[in-house]
């Protein structure tokens, strides 16, 4: 935690609580709603959205001293998508066998 | 030379916590949360794999993917997903508990982790009950016979493509899960401590640790709500 933020960050732990909420509920109430291939696209943006307020505001990433973890947390987004992005550009595309 | 002579020199300023590699509490604290990160990097790669499986799969059989989603109880998943939220949030705040001094604040956030870290156990148990009941757990005795596809009432779902949906989400949620056990065991453990008054303002690092890791298996949670619980829900 650091020095700057000793004042008390009980309202911002609150509002993000009520945010990712809010979000559950929103993303369970769109699921009922026909999008077509909306839908999936609608139902990772809020879990993307919830993830972030998670890791940015609960695991502190916002606001970290140690700059090094900024590196290893893009660096795990980014094999991450690699992982799926590559996966995907190989069996997403074998529409001609 | 005894093992109190080491500590008296090691700790002449009497800051017991901090080790002497350390140049102070911060650093400390930098460095126990960077090890915890590059830790959780292994274990997005390891979670990651099945996501790709499931993205895979998901977009060969789509439609019975779609069938297989609809037959768990989404109510219950969505409940599970608040009590992991509010899990988070008692979390943060025995770590601002121990940050600030407040002990009884503390003891009790942590045991009300463990209280949401439970029930998400026993609400997965009843929907685990409701699948082993229902013969969709893959397996000699799996049956999905007769499930049409939504959007497409005339067809039925093959249950061979069913049956790799269900497999993917006994493993899926059934290691989530076992990450949630071995959370409570974490977090039984920091409620020792703090019963012991082992955390002070200077010194909460296992709180800060355990937080990341019970934080960590919130956000595969999140992910693996939509993505098994919510496709092809509407009409």
């Amino acid at each position: 935690m650091s020095d700057h933020s000793k004042s008390s960050p009980l309202k911002m732990y609150f509002t993000v609580w009520a945010a990712l909420l809010v979000g559950t509920f929103l993303t369970y109430k769109a699921a009922f709603i026909e999008l077509g291939r909306f839908n999936a696209a609608v139902a990772l943006t809020i879990a993307t959205v919830k993830a972030l307020l998670v890791a940015l505001f609960f695991m502190h990433i916002k606001g970290a001293h140690e700059k090094l973890l900024k590196l290893v947390v893009i660096s795990t987004v980014f094999f991450l998508f690699l992982l799926l992005v590559l996966s995907m550009a190989d069996y997403g595309t074998r529409t001609w066998s | 030379m005894s093992d109190s002579t080491v500590v008296t020199l090691n700790h002449e300023e009497h800051r017991p916590e901090l080790l002497h590699h350390f140049a102070d509490e911060q650093q400390q604290r930098d460095s126990a949360s960077l090890g915890m990160w590059i830790f959780l990097a292994t274990e997005v790669m390891f979670f990651g794999g099945l996501f790709c499986a499931y993205l895979i799969y998901r977009r060969w059989y789509f439609g019975d993917f779609g069938a297989a989603s609809k037959s768990i109880n989404a109510t219950l998943g969505a409940t599970n997903t608040a009590v992991l939220i509010c899990s988070s949030l008692t979390v943060v705040l025995a770590i601002w508990a121990a940050q600030t001094s407040r002990r009884a604040l503390m003891i009790g956030t942590l045991v009300l982790t463990m209280v949401f870290g439970l029930a998400f156990l026993g609400i997965k148990g009843i929907e685990y009950k409701d699948k082993f009941e229902e013969h969709h757990v893959p397996g000699a005795s799996f049956s999905f016979d007769h499930v049409p596809i939504p959007g497409h009432p005339d067809q039925y779902a093959n249950p061979q493509h069913a049956q790799i949906f269900f497999s993917l989400y006994f493993i899926m949620t059934g290691l989530h899960a076992l990450h949630m056990i071995i959370g409570l065991g974490i977090f039984a453990w920091l409620l020792i401590m703090a019963w012991k008054g082992r955390f002070t303002p200077e010194y909460y690092t296992p709180l800060e640790i355990g937080g990341l890791y019970w934080h960590f298996v919130d956000i595969v949670w999140i992910y693996l709500f939509p993505l098994l619980y919510l496709i092809d829900r509407h009409p």
